[in-house]
């Protein structure tokens, strides 16, 4: 009788619900999926095209690593110039602005290297180097990481020397790293919307945004199906040709959390 | 911290309100794992049994090995999973990446070594009190074997109950081979990860701890069918 | 590999004539060693059997009485020296025709009838006997559903001997089994065992009841320190011992 039971059971785990219909895997970054942005999105997008989107939320690099593999149909990262070097190995397509917001500086409200005032991002890292005060960043080679670190390099200053002294390199999410930079009393950069979404903030602020070159730029592109010829090729073109149609750049525009707009559409 | 006191209410109300995500996820997490330790049994058992029961050569490698594998980091299961069965893997054709089928998989990985090597140990024990009477009746491997897993029922529960605890708790492999998509390959852990890094701490806890009630009734209905196996001398 | 023992249809017990020759036998043992870190245990042991009915094996404790035994069933491997059943060596076929009883049954961690089914079923039985025949010969079939291990000391033994007896042996071995079980009980078993050689299965019983062994034994082994001392008709064996450690034994003494 036992031997039943657990054969009912095991019967009854085994029956999969499986995936009906189309569907595609979108490979993009946890800045716009911790948001909230496609919560709100994909059912809207799911309603008009009966596609369903699975989307696998990592880093930057990593998405465009997994994209690399043919492990997704649509790429959306933040990163233009690792998206562009995507595209033209011919792993991508053609890639499309979608939508920017921009990157800030959260820190400590005491902000011990002083940089509430200042207007340039890069004049901020100099302070906050001079001063030596502790400094989180992402070190797991996605798009903020890699805006972070192209920042450093327009400063002329190579914060790496003093990885594991005031410049700590978490190596995880930008979620991981705000929450290491609240117990460090630390500073950090990261994109709006994660920051806005972010629950754990404490009494954090932002001292330092506004900087043209903290903008930050959100990018589409379809997997190569030449390359990847299981892809999703009729569900990727939709869900870009929506994303970046009249309705889907009205519906970023209109995302709203804790009364903010966090993305703006620049689709062209 | 706040979010200790918080995290109960919150953990009470989403058990209360039978939030439909919560009991997707509750729903997936037991789902992938049962179907892991039930598999990882089926070949943990006879693995484990044999090293325990034969000699033959190469014996204490295996043991070794699986003792070793045991240790295994669930992050470098999940990579190798991933590896082999992305699109540009060796087993792509599969098509199982980011499915609750890649997870199973993962989970297996993780706790064959585990489920073979306590089976190992409690048939050997079992075995040294046996050995005699089957030979006496001159038992042919493949009979001593399954009635030793069989006799030694009760006590494999617990072995499986190991396995189960580990494959529930584990969130490195999954998140990798499953991505921790939403309503299809989102669990217990990968959510309190995601809702970590979202810095929901005290909804992340609150998970946690309906994850841990999860896993306290599951022991307590194995103890109380041990106790009841007891009773009968069986185990 | 399945290798599945060809049972005999079970002897009627009553038709069985007592001169039917038992196809194991004679049991030839020739310059028998078997040692354990470098003790010897049992040495330069000779013995040839040929008898029907009960043999009992016996001595004072650490005289090797239940080495022997494992020896001659083939559990144990000798050092050097040889057991041949009818002139056959100790190979699987002839191992097949024996059956053990152990001084602590061991039984399987199931019902009193799964135990009886797990030995039935390996093998593979043309024995007319079922498991209830078998069951309600140990006067055990009203407790067919119960598990094993909550018998009592003498039930569990009963169920030991009558799993023993449905692989329906020509050779039983019999390891004190009565050692730690009430008299009634001892006697109900002796009733059985006397049943058991009357059929005309070959009884080998290590044993140090001297009274049990007065009442079912046809001849005596007599052991001491891994060596055979005495090896007579149970008769002249229990009134004119030959050698002084049986007789010291016989009279109660300790013997070491």
């Amino acid at each position: 009788m036992l031997k039943h039971t657990f054969l009912m059971i095991f019967l009854l785990l085994m029956t999969d619900s499986g995936i009906a219909g189309k569907s595609l895997i979108l490979q993009s970054t946890t800045s716009t999926a911790n948001s909230g942005l496609y919560d709100y999105l994909l059912p809207l997008f799911e309603k008009d095209t009966r596609v369903k989107v699975n989307v696998v939320a990592v880093g930057t690099g990593q998405a465009i690593k997994n994209a690399q593999n043919c492990d997704g149909d649509v790429l959306l990262v933040h990163a233009k110039a690792a998206e562009e070097k995507f595209i033209a190995e011919g792993y991508g397509v053609e890639r499309f602005d979608v939508m920017y917001n921009d990157f800030i500086f959260v820190g400590p409200p005491g902000d011990p290297a002083n940089i509430r005032n200042l207007r340039q991002a890069v004049g901020g890292l100099k302070k906050i180097a001079e001063s030596e005060s502790i400094f989180l960043s992402r070190g797991d080679n996605s798009g903020t990481h890699k805006k972070e670190l192209s920042l450093w390099k327009y400063a002329g200053l190579d914060p790496v020397v003093a990885s594991g002294t005031w410049y700590r390199e978490t190596g995880s999410g930008m979620g991981a790293t705000l929450n290491v930079a609240v117990e460090m009393n630390a500073y950090a950069m990261t994109d709006r919307g994660t920051w806005i979404s972010f629950g754990n903030r404490q009494d954090f602020e932002i001292l330092l945004s506004g900087d043209k070159d903290l903008f930050n730029q959100y990018g589409v592109m379809m997997v190569n199906p030449e390359r990847c010829d299981k892809m999703n090729m009729q569900s990727a073109k939709t869900f870009i040709d929506w994303i970046l149609s009249d309705k889907g750049q009205g519906l970023i525009a209109n995302y709203q959390l804790q009364g903010q707009q966090l993305f703006f559409p620049n689709a062209k | 911290m706040q979010e200790f006191s918080s995290s109960f209410g919150l953990a009470f109300n989403l058990l209360i309100s039978f939030d439909a995500d919560l009991l997707e996820i509750i729903g997936l997490s037991l789902r992938v794992s049962l179907i892991a330790v039930v598999i990882a049994a089926i070949i943990g058992f006879p693995l484990g049994a044999s090293i325990a029961v034969m000699r033959f050569p190469g014996r204490q490698v295996v043991d070794i090995l699986l003792n070793a594998l045991m240790g295994l980091p669930p992050v470098v299961v999940g990579l190798l999973v991933y590896m082999m069965i992305s699109r540009a893997g060796p087993l792509g054709w599969l098509n199982i990446l980011y499915s609750p089928t890649a997870m199973i998989i993962a989970q297996i990985i993780l706790i064959v070594p585990i489920v073979a090597a306590l089976t190992r140990q409690l048939i050997e024990d079992l075995h040294r009190e046996y050995d005699e009477q089957f030979r006496s009746l001159c038992l042919p491997m493949s009979r001593v074997i399954p009635a030793l897993i069989w006799d030694a029922r009760y006590s494999l529960l617990t072995v499986v109950l190991a396995g189960f605890g580990r494959a529930i708790a584990e969130v490195g492999a999954v998140i990798i081979v499953g991505g921790n998509i939403n309503h299809l390959t989102r669990m217990m852990t990968t959510s309190i990860a995601l809702e970590t890094s979202k810095g929901n701490l005290a909804l992340a806890l609150a998970l946690g701890l309906v994850l841990l009630l999860l896993s306290l009734s599951i022991n307590a209905a194995v103890y109380a069918l041990r106790a009841s196996a007891k009773h009968l001398a069986y185990a | 590999m399945q290798q599945s023992m060809r049972c005999e249809p079970a002897p009627n017990i009553l038709l069985m004539p007592e001169t039917n020759q038992n196809s194991q036998l004679p049991l030839k043992v020739s310059e028998l060693c078997f040692s354990v870190a470098q003790k010897q245990l049992v040495s330069d042991f000779n013995l040839e059997l040929n008898t029907q009915g009960l043999t009992a094996i016996m001595g004072p404790n650490g005289a090797g009485k239940s080495l022997l035994l494992r020896l001659l069933h083939g559990l144990l491997q000798a050092d050097s020296g040889g057991i041949e059943w009818n002139r056959q060596s100790l190979d699987i076929k002839t191992r097949q025709a024996q059956a053990m009883v152990f001084q602590k049954p061991v039984l399987l961690r199931r019902s009193v009838a799964a135990n009886i089914d797990f030995v039935l079923q390996h093998c593979q039985t043309t024995s007319r006997k079922s498991r209830r025949e078998i069951l309600e010969e140990a006067g055990l079939y009203e407790q067919h559903e119960q598990p094993a291990r909550l018998l009592s000391g003498g039930e569990q033994q009963r169920l030991a001997l009558a799993r023993a007896l449905a692989t329906a042996p020509k050779i039983l071995f019999l390891d004190e089994p009565t050692a730690s079980i009430d008299p009634s009980t001892t006697r109900q078993i002796e009733h059985w065992l006397e049943r058991i050689r009357e059929s005309g299965v070959k009884l080998i019983m290590v044993t140090h009841d001297i009274g049990q062994a007065r009442r079912l034994a046809s001849d005596v082994v007599f052991m001491h320190r891994g060596r055979l001392l005495e090896h007579t008709n149970a008769k002249v064996f229990f009134d004119t011992p030959k050698s002084s450690q049986a007789q010291a034994y016989l009279s109660g003494e300790l013997v070491v």
